[in-house]
C-alpha cells in the first residue's frame, strides 16, 4: 500500500500535527519507505493466528474501591501552561 | 406518515467511591480539580489500575437485564482530542464488553408492554468538564469528572416515539436505582442519555439517516429533544430535503437542536486494545456473588406488591418505579396495615407534592412512620379525610407529630350523635327553601341533594363531624 | 588505589561497607568527572548536585548510625523519562522541555529507598524512539570511546555515562533494543528484564505493551545486584507480575556445565560481517570452555520482528503520546488562536521529527480500514514470534547472539534513512515482542570498539542471563577495556 499526501494530511489532522506542505512532501516519501518495510508481514500467513496485546497473557488485577488520593492540585496546577481559578484554561470552545 | 426509529445511549455514572482507574474521590461538588490526580490528568508516566466495584456494579446490571455476561472483558482506547479528555484517548470496551446482549420491558401509557432489546452495555471513563463562561475569550477545564465510571447502555433501535423511549429510560432508571449502583441523578449528569433519531416512511424497512442528540439530561427534554428532531427531519423530508448523519445539542430554551459545530467533524476513533491494561477475566464465582446479592427488582416487587397490599396493577406501576418510594410505601402500608390507603395517600399526595417541588422522597417532610400514623387515626375514626388532609398539610409544615397537630388544631372527629343533632337541627331552620325543594324531590334527586345540607353540617363543625354519622342523622331529619 | 569513579557498582559497595570511602567521597568524585567530561560527552540533561551531595551526606549519617541498607550511598543516574519528583524530566523532548515531574517513578523511589544517591538525569532519544541518541531535543551524545559516534540509542546518555565512568550504575529502557544496543556500542553490561519484572509506573510510556526498564553498569554482577533493588510487583502498574524477586547475586557462581546455549541460524546467517562473526565465536569458546555447550534453534519469524515492531510502537505510541496536548503540563505553543491550533503548533513546534514519523506511522495503522492489515496483522505475527522463542527454549536454556550488525556508526551517517536506522535493532525487537529478559555484555573489540553478545532467556530467567555473563567475565577481561583519551 502506498501513501498520497491526502493520506498524510488526513492522518496528520487525526494526529493534531500541524504540517507545512513541504513536511507533508518529506514526509509522505519517509512514511511509505517505512511502509514498503512494514509490508514484508504480509509475506506470512497469518490465517486463524489469534493477535497477541501482552506477551504474558496474565489476567487483570482489580483495586478495591477505595478513596487512596488527595487533593495535590496546587502542586499539579505548578506545572500547568495556563491554570486560573483552578482550572487549566485553553482557547474558547465552541461547542 | 413517518415512522420513528429511536435508540438510545444511556451513561450511567456508577456510585463507587473511588474512580474507575484512579483512587480519586467521585464525590460531585467539590472545589475544580481538587480530585484530579496524576492518573486523571494524565501526566507522563502513570497507569491505570481498574476499580473491582465498577466490574461487580456492571454485572449485577447486566443480570437484572437478563444480559450476558463478559467473563472476558477488555478495555479499548478511544482515541480523539478534546481539553476535557485528558490522555486524548478515552478508555473504554469495544469489542468485548462486559454486558452483552439483554432485554428489558417497558409498559406504555395504553397499558401495553414492549420488550426493548440492548445491545450491550460497558464500562468507560467520563471525561471532565468544559465551564464555557467563566473567562474572557477562554474555557476552564475541570477534571475532577474525568474518570468516574460510566456504564454505557446501548439500546437496540426499537423505540418508535419519544413517548417509548422516555418509558424505556424511566426503566433503566429504576434498575439502576434498585440495584444502588447510580444515584440516576440527571440533574447532576449521573445519568445521561444519547439519543440517535431517524425517521421513515411507515411501513418501510430501511432505515432512514440518523442523528445524534448528545447529553440530554432529564426524562422531560428526553421526550422533547426526541419530538423536536422527529419535526425536524419530518419537514427536510417533505422539503425534499435530506438529512445529514451528524451530532446534534438540544437546546431546551429554544425547543431546538442545532448542529454541534465542535463534533463535526468525522472522527475516526482508532480503537485498539489498551496496552496498559490486561484482559478482566471474572469467573463463575463472581458472578454468582453478584447474583446472590440482586436485590428484588422493580417487575418482582410490583407483582409482590399486587398480592401483598392488594392493590391494582396500575397503583403497583406507579409505586415502584423509584426505589426509594416503593420503600416509603412499603413501610407505611406494613406499619399501618392498610396497604390501600397507604397507596392511595402515597400516590395522591405524595407523589404530587414531589412531581410539584421536585423535592426527594428521601427528605421528604413527613415520614413514613408520620403518614402511618395519621392513617392510624382515619382508621381509628379520630380523623375524617378533611381533618386528615389538614393534618398531612400540618405535618408538610414541619408543626409536629400526627396527634399533637390534632390536638393542636382541635381537630378530633366529632361523633357524638347528640351534638351533630344539634348542628343539624341549626342547618335545617336555616334553610327552609332547600328543606321545602328537598321534602318535595323524588327519590333518586334526593340523594343529590343531601350533599348540599351535608356540606352545610361539616363546615358547621368544622370539618369534625362524622360523616356518616351526619348522613344518618340528616337522611331521618329531613324526611321527618 | 585506582581512582574512585574506575569502581563498578559492586565495587563502590564494598568500599562503603568497609568504610574505606564516604558516600560523599564516591558522589563528589562522580560529580567532578561528569562536570568535566559532560560538555564533550552530552550525556546528563540535567545534574543535581546540589541534590546528590544531600543524599550523599544522609548516606554517610545513615552509614555511620547502622540504618543503612546494603546500597545506601552508592550513586546511580536516571534515564530521563522516569519522573523525579521536583525534577526536570524532558523524555529528551522538547514538549516536555519545562516539565518538573510532580512525582516519582516506581524504580526512582525504590532506588531512593533503598539509599542510592541520584547524581541527574541522561540523555536519550526523543520519548526513547531512536537507535543512536541523535534524536534528543537536547543534542546528541557522544560515545565515549570515539566522539564522532553515536553511542546507540535510545539509553544513549545512560549506556555513556557508564562507559565514561560518569555513574556507576544507570537506568534505562528498552522498547525494541533500547538498552543492548547502546551498551553493546559503549562496551557496557545491560538488561532488559522480562516483561512485567519492573514496574513501568513513572516510566514515561513509548510503545506500553513493550517497554521494560532495565539497566546499565559495567558487569552483569552489578546489574544482579540492581535488578534486585528495582525488580517486583507493584499494585500501580497491572501489567506487574506478582511473582516473588529472586536474589540475583545468589546463582552468579553457578556452573555452565551442562548449560545449552541455542544459535537462532536466522542470526548466525551470510548477513552477519566476518569480523562481528568472529567477536561472537571468541565468546561462544569461552561459554564453551566453561562447559556449556551449543545447539542450532530456529527462529522461524525473526525476519518480520522489525516489520510487526514497526507497527505495534507506533500505534501504541501515536496513542500514548496525545496527552502532550499543551494543555495540562509541558509545552504549549505561543498565543494559541483556538483549541486545534493550540494542540497543533504545541504537538508540531514540541515534537521532534522521528517522533511524529511514529505518530504518524501508528496514527495510520491504527486508522479505519487499515486496523486490519496492519495493527492486527502485527499482533498475529507477534504470537508467531512468542511462540517460536517459546518452542526454542524449550531445548535451550539460553538464546545467543549479536546485539547489534555492527560496532558503533557516525554521528549523522543514517540520519538521512530512518529505516537503514530502524534495521539497526534487528537482532534485539524479536525479545521485546516476546516480552523476554534479555542482556548485552561486552564482547571483543572490533577495530577498537566494543561490540556486544545478547542472551535471551526464559520469562523470568534474569538469573540464567546474569549467571553466565558473570561467568564469561570471570574469565575474560572484555569488561574491564576502558575507552582511552577521556
Amino acid at each position: 500500500m502506498s501513501l498520497t499526501s491526502d493520506h498524510v494530511k488526513r492522518v496528520a489532522k487525526l494526529a493534531r500535527l500541524g504540517l507545512t506542505d513541504a513536511e507533508t512532501t518529506e514526509t509522505l516519501t519517509q512514511l511509505n519507505s517505512i511502509l514498503d518495510l512494514v509490508d514484508q508481514m504480509q509475506r506470512i500467513n497469518t490465517k486463524d493466528v489469534v493477535p497477541l496485546a501482552h506477551p504474558l497473557e496474565l489476567k487483570q488485577t482489580l483495586r478495591a474501591d477505595e478513596v487512596t488520593e488527595m487533593d495535590q492540585r496546587e502542586k499539579f496546577q505548578n506545572t500547568a501552561p495556563q491554570a486560573d481559578d483552578g482550572l487549566y484554561l485553553v482557547p474558547r470552545v465552541v461547542e | 406518515m413517518y415512522e420513528a426509529v429511536i435508540g438510545l445511549e444511556v451513561h450511567v455514572q456508577l456510585s463507587t467511591n473511588s474512580k474507575i482507574f484512579s483512587g480519586s474521590s467521585t464525590d460531585f461538588g467539590a472545589e475544580p480539580n481538587s480530585q484530579a490526580s496524576l492518573i486523571d490528568l494524565g501526566m507522563p508516566g502513570v497507569l491505570p489500575v481498574p476499580n473491582a466495584k465498577a466490574f461487580e456494579m456492571a454485572v449485577k446490571f447486566g443480570l437484572a437485564i437478563d444480559a450476558e455476561i463478559g467473563q472476558k472483558s477488555i478495555f479499548d482506547r478511544k482515541n480523539y482530542f478534546y481539553p476535557d479528555l485528558p490522555k486524548g484517548y478515552q478508555i473504554s470496551q469495544f469489542e468485548k464488553p462486559i454486558v452483552g446482549p439483554g432485554r428489558v420491558l417497558i409498559s406504555l401509557e395504553d397499558g401495553t408492554k414492549k420488550t426493548i432489546n440492548v445491545t450491550r452495555a460497558h464500562l468507560e471513563e467520563d471525561a471532565g468538564k468544559s465551564i464555557h463562561d467563566a473567562f474572557d475569550g477562554m474555557t476552564g477545564v475541570d477534571l475532577n469528572r474525568a474518570g468516574t465510571p460510566l456504564l454505557e447502555i446501548v439500546s437496540e433501535p426499537e423505540l418508535r416515539s419519544a413517548k417509548e423511549a422516555v418509558a424505556y429510560l424511566k426503566v433503566i432508571h429504576s434498575i439502576v436505582r434498585y440495584l444502588d449502583i447510580s444515584d440516576g441523578n440527571m440533574a447532576e449528569g449521573s445519568m445521561r442519555c444519547d439519543c440517535n433519531v431517524s425517521i421513515r416512511p411507515e411501513g418501510s424497512a430501511t432505515l432512514g439517516t440518523r442523528t445524534e442528540i448528545k447529553n440530554v439530561n432529564s426524562f422531560r427534554f428526553v421526550e422533547k429533544a426526541i419530538n423536536t428532531e422527529i419535526n425536524r427531519q419530518i419537514d427536510i423530508l417533505e422539503d425534499g430535503g435530506r438529512v445529514i448523519q451528524e451530532t446534534r445539542l438540544y437546546d431546551p430554551d429554544r425547543e431546538e437542536t442545532r448542529s454541534m459545530r465542535s463534533k463535526e467533524e468525522a472522527n475516526d476513533y482508532r480503537y485498539f486494545p489498551d496496552p496498559d491494561l490486561l484482559p478482566v477475566v471474572l469467573d463463575d464465582s463472581f458472578i454468582e456473588t453478584c447474583r446472590v446479592n440482586l436485590p428484588e427488582l422493580p417487575e418482582a416487587r410490583k407483582a409482590r406488591y399486587i398480592s401483598e397490599y392488594g392493590i391494582t396493577d396500575y397503583d403497583a406501576g406507579v409505586l415502584v418505579a423509584d426505589r426509594d418510594v416503593a420503600d416509603y410505601f412499603a413501610e407505611v402500608a406494613n406499619t399501618s396495615g392498610e396497604g390501600k390507603l397507604a397507596a392511595n395517600w402515597v400516590m395522591g399526595s405524595i407523589l404530587a407534592e414531589l412531581n410539584q417541588t421536585g423535592g426527594s422522597i428521601t427528605n421528604f417532610s413527613v415520614t413514613a412512620r408520620q403518614l402511618s400514623h395519621l392513617i392510624g387515626r382515619i382508621k381509628d375514626n379520630t380523623l375524617n379525610s378533611k381533618t386528615a388532609k389538614t393534618v398531612f398539610e400540618a405535618l408538610l409544615a414541619g408543626e409536629g407529630e400526627v396527634d399533637a397537630i390534632i390536638e393542636f388544631k382541635g381537630l378530633v372527629q366529632v361523633t357524638d350523635t347528640g351534638a351533630i343533632e344539634v348542628i343539624v337541627d341549626e342547618v335545617i331552620a336555616e334553610n327552609p327553601d332547600q328543606v321545602a325543594n328537598y321534602r318535595a324531590a323524588s327519590e333518586d334527586k334526593k340523594s343529590k341533594m343531601l350533599g348540599f345540607f351535608v356540606g352545610q353540617v361539616m363546615k358547621k363543625s368544622q370539618g369534625k363531624a362524622n360523616p356518616q354519622a351526619v348522613n344518618q342523622i340528616l337522611s331521618s331529619k329531613l324526611s321527618g | 588505589m585506582s581512582d574512585i569513579t574506575d569502581l563498578s557498582f559492586s565495587e563502590l559497595k564494598k568500599m562503603l561497607q568497609k568504610k574505606s570511602l564516604s558516600s560523599t567521597e564516591i558522589t563528589t568524585a562522580f560529580l567532578d568527572r561528569i562536570e568535566s567530561l559532560n560538555p564533550e560527552l552530552n550525556t546528563f540533561i540535567t545534574i543535581t548536585r546540589d541534590e546528590a551531595m544531600q543524599s550523599a551526606k544522609n548516606a554517610d549519617k545513615a552509614i555511620s548510625r547502622g540504618t543503612a541498607t546494603a546500597y545506601t550511598g552508592i550513586p546511580i543516574a536516571h534515564k530521563d523519562l522516569f519522573c523525579t519528583d521536583g525534577v526536570l524530566t524532558t523524555c529528551g523532548s522538547k514538549i516536555l522541555s519545562n516539565f518538573v515531574a510532580p512525582y516519582d517513578a516506581h524504580v526512582v523511589s525504590r532506588c531512593k529507598a533503598a539509599g542510592l544517591v541520584s547524581l541527574g538525569k541522561l540523555n536519550m532519544d526523543e520519548f526513547a524512539m531512536g537507535s543512536s541518541n541523535e534524536n534528543s531535543y537536547f543534542g546528541p551524545v557522544r560515545n565515549p570511546w570515539d566522539k564522532t559516534r553515536v553511542p546507540g540509542g535510545s539509553s544513549g546518555g545512560s549506556a555513556a555515562a557508564v562507559a565514561a565512568k560518569l555513574t556507576p550504575l544507570a537506568t534505562a529502557t528498552d522498547t525494541g533494543g533500547s538498552i543492548r544496543q547502546p551498551a553493546a556500542f559503549t562496551g557496557t553490561s545491560g538488561l532488559k528484564p522480562t516483561y512485567g519484572r519492573v514496574s513501568r509506573f513513572g516510566m514515561i510510556a513509548y510503545a506500553s505493551s513493550l517497554d521494560q526498564g532495565g539497566l546499565i553498569a559495567h558487569t552483569a554482577e552489578d546489574l544482579a545486584h540492581g535488578l534486585g533493588l528495582i525488580a517486583g510487583h507493584d499494585s500501580r502498574d497491572s501489567t506487574s507480575a506478582e511473582l516473588p524477586v529472586p536474589d540475583y547475586t545468589e546463582v552468579l557462581s553457578d556452573s555452565l556445565a551442562g548449560k545449552v546455549i541455542g544459535l537462532p541460524k536466522q542470526f548466525f546467517d551470510a548477513n552477519l560481517n566476518t569480523a562481528m562473526r568472529n567477536a561472537m565465536d571468541a565468546v561462544l569458546d569461552v561459554l564453551k570452555s566453561l562447559g556449556a555447550t551449543t545447539v542450532e534453534i530456529s527462529l522461524n519469524h525473526v525476519a518480520e520482528a522489525i516489520p510487526a515492531y514497526y507497527v505495534i510502537a507506533p500505534a501504541e505510541a501515536s496513542s500514548n503520546l496525545s496527552r502532550f496536548d499543551g494543555v495540562r503540563f509541558g509545552y504549549r505553543a505561543d498565543k494559541p488562536t483556538d483549541v486545534l491550533d493550540l494542540y497543533e503548533r504545541s504537538r508540531s513546534e514540541g515534537f521532534g521529527s522521528e517522533v511524529k514519523r511514529r505518530i504518524l506511522i501508528g496514527t495510520y495503522a491504527l486508522s479505519e480500514g487499515y486496523y486490519d492489515a496492519y495493527y492486527k496483522k502485527a499482533q498475529q505475527i507477534r504470537r508467531l514470534i512468542r511462540d517460536d522463542f517459546n518452542r526454542a527454549l524449550a531445548s535451550c536454556d539460553l538464546i545467543f547472539g549479536p546485539s547489534t550488525p555492527s560496532t558503533a556508526f557516525g554521528i549523522g551517517e543514517k540520519n538521512s534513512d530512518p529505516v537503514s536506522m530502524y534495521l539497526e535493532d534487528i537482532y534485539t525487537v524479536a525479545t521485546n515482542l516476546a516480552g523476554l529478559p534479555g542482556g548485552s555484555f561486552q564482547a571483543p573489540l572490533v577495530n577498537g570498539l566494543p561490540t556486544g553478545y545478547q542472551l535471551t532467556g526464559p520469562a523470568f530467567g534474569e538469573s540464567i542471563i546474569l549467571n553466565a555473563a558473570y561467568q564469561v567475565q570471570t574469565a575474560t577481561d572484555w569488561h574491564r577495556l576502558n575507552p582511552g583519551g577521556l
